[in-house]
């Protein structure tokens, strides 16, 4: 199996709250890696620091590395721009731009220098279809994003998010705001889109995780508790701890 | 005796008409005398001509060139001026005793009386620069006069502008001034220009600190080294001097009417920006 991103003894420190400790993480090429813990468990802040979103906080120490397509992002001079042409990121809320359904999905595109509307409106439309949205958004691209419902806008940012033409899709809890119909069509469209894609899934809804991951890893308080294939981490889990999270004693 | 609250809510109710009515009174009184005394002077041929025999007769062509001079550019120069000063503020630094000591700055600005702004512009643009009563020297005094109000409105507007927003446009790949382009200002964009408008109705109605630096001229102005006269300083000089008070009238409504067609067209510019944006 190819790694993708293979994060080494990374800890990040916000002043002096260590907040992530001497992780180790291989992430797989074309699966779906779920990351899941507790509230504070640093799981967030892991995505922050491979997107490098963390450039926009303020006091924050990084030490260790993490290598992207044998670049290491951390120590490297890496252009964060470009790096989040590969990285896309859907965040928790939906964040529609304020703009049309057209215009979100064409603000990437656009942003890479693409001019040629045939070619964008190609993208626009293949980003939907794969985020399942294409159906009920063809006749209402025009109409602003944000007149949709939650879920259609979730799916619309994770249309805007493949419109990047990214390698790797972060999402950092998608489905918290959303009802069970809506998370069952990202679910799904993030399990055709793993062919195509390396996922990372960020989730505290243990059985999402169950469901569509293929790799699991457990956070602690900033610890790395468990790692391993998503079938061995919640039928044997080696921790304790991990067995008490995902049997939900805590979390 | 205790008063029943809904005996209580109704004199509150009452008094809050009251004082509303009050409000939209007076202004009604004003525009109203200022259109019942002005409404029968005003001609096509009292736009359109030039005053004669210092404004006792003809019309008020010269200070209508003088007030749009003025008014459209100040604002052209203090608006990307001041909404510069505002991105710099919000977007591109930390709050530092750097941003205190501008935003202090700018703060004290807005609360100058306009006289001292004209004064500063006699003594620097007029006297020292040797700009001489121009144009060019009351454009740049109402420049910095408007600025402090252009600045602290667009602030407030990108301040309001939510974080997530910004966010999501870096996660898509834009750098820090495509954020600011693309997302920042088209969504304070109605903010600034509230802060804009005001600005306009200041240059508008200023009188002291237009005297001082572009003078009281009535010809037409020529070049921007040439000394005008604006609606409001013609306005201040044929009442005071009792020169006609018919003609003083009728430039008051000239000047009320047109800060309202101004008023309306940004109205419509905004709502059709907003209705783009949203």
């Amino acid at each position: 199996m190819d790694i993708k991103i293979k994060v080494e003894k990374l800890s990040v420190s916000f002043g002096k709250n260590k907040v992530l400790k001497d992780i180790d993480v291989d992430v797989y090429r074309h699966m779906i890696t779920g990351f899941m813990g507790p509230a504070g468990s640093g799981k967030s802040t892991l995505i922050s620091i491979l997107n490098r979103m963390i450039d926009f906080e303020d006091n924050v120490t990084i030490e260790g590395k993490v290598v992207i397509n044998g670049i290491d992002i951390i120590n490297g001079n890496t252009n964060s721009v470009e790096l989040r042409r590969q990285i896309g990121t859907v965040f928790a809320v939906p964040i529609p731009l304020p703009r049309s359904v057209y215009e979100n999905i064409a603000y990437g595109p656009k942003l890479k220098g693409i001019r040629d509307k045939e070619e964008i409106y190609a993208i626009v439309k293949e980003s939907l279809k794969k985020a399942f949205l294409w159906d009920e958004m063809k006749d209402r691209l025009s109409i602003s994003a944000l007149k949709l419902s939650g879920g259609q806008q979730q799916r619309l940012c994770l249309a805007r998010t493949l419109a990047l033409m990214p390698e790797i899709i972060l999402l950092d809890e998608p489905c918290s705001g959303l009802d069970p119909i809506s998370t069952a069509k990202i679910e799904d469209a993030l399990s055709e889109l793993k062919k195509e894609y390396t996922i990372i899934l960020v989730s505290n809804n243990t059985k999402q995780i169950a469901r569509i991951t293929d790799y699991s890893a457990f956070f602690y308080m900033g610890d790395l508790i468990e790692y391993g294939p998503t079938e061995k981490v919640f039928t044997y889990p080696s921790e304790k701890k991990t067995e008490d999270y995902i049997s939900g004693k805590f979390g | 005796m205790r008063i029943k609250p809904r005996l209580v809510d109704k004199i509150v109710r009452v008094c809050l008409n009251l004082q509303a009515l009050f409000t939209v009174g007076i202004l009604i009184v004003i525009v109203a005398i200022i259109f019942i005394k002005g409404a029968p002077h005003i001609s096509l041929g009292f736009i359109f001509s030039s005053p004669e025999d210092m404004g006792r007769h003809g019309g008020i062509f010269s200070t209508i060139i003088g007030t749009v001079l003025l008014v459209l550019l100040s604002i052209f120069l203090a608006t990307p001026l001041g909404v510069g000063t505002a991105i710099f503020l919000t977007e591109y630094t930390k709050e530092s005793v750097f941003t205190k000591i501008i935003r202090f700055g700018v703060e004290s600005l807005a609360g100058i009386p306009s006289i001292l702004y004209g004064l500063f512009g006699f003594i620097f643009f007029v006297i020292k620069l040797k700009m001489g009563w121009s144009v060019l020297s009351g454009v740049l005094t109402i420049t910095i006069m408007i600025l402090p109000t252009i600045i602290r409105t667009s602030e407030e507007a990108i301040k309001a502008v939510p974080r997530n927003l910004r966010i999501v446009s870096y996660s898509l790949s834009a750098t820090r001034w495509e954020t600011v382009k693309k997302v920042v200002i088209p969504s304070a964009i109605s903010g600034i220009l509230t802060g804009v408008m005001l600005s306009v109705g200041r240059a508008v109605g200023e009188t002291a600190a237009v005297i001082f630096t572009m003078g009281s001229s009535l010809r037409l102005p020529t070049s921007l080294m040439d000394s005008s006269r604006t609606m409001a300083v013609h306005f201040y000089i044929l009442a005071r001097e009792g020169i006609s008070m018919e003609k003083a009238y009728a430039t008051a409504l000239v000047l009320v009417l047109s800060i309202l067609l101004i008023n309306i067209i940004a109205y419509y510019l905004m709502n059709r920006m907003i209705s783009k944006y949203s």
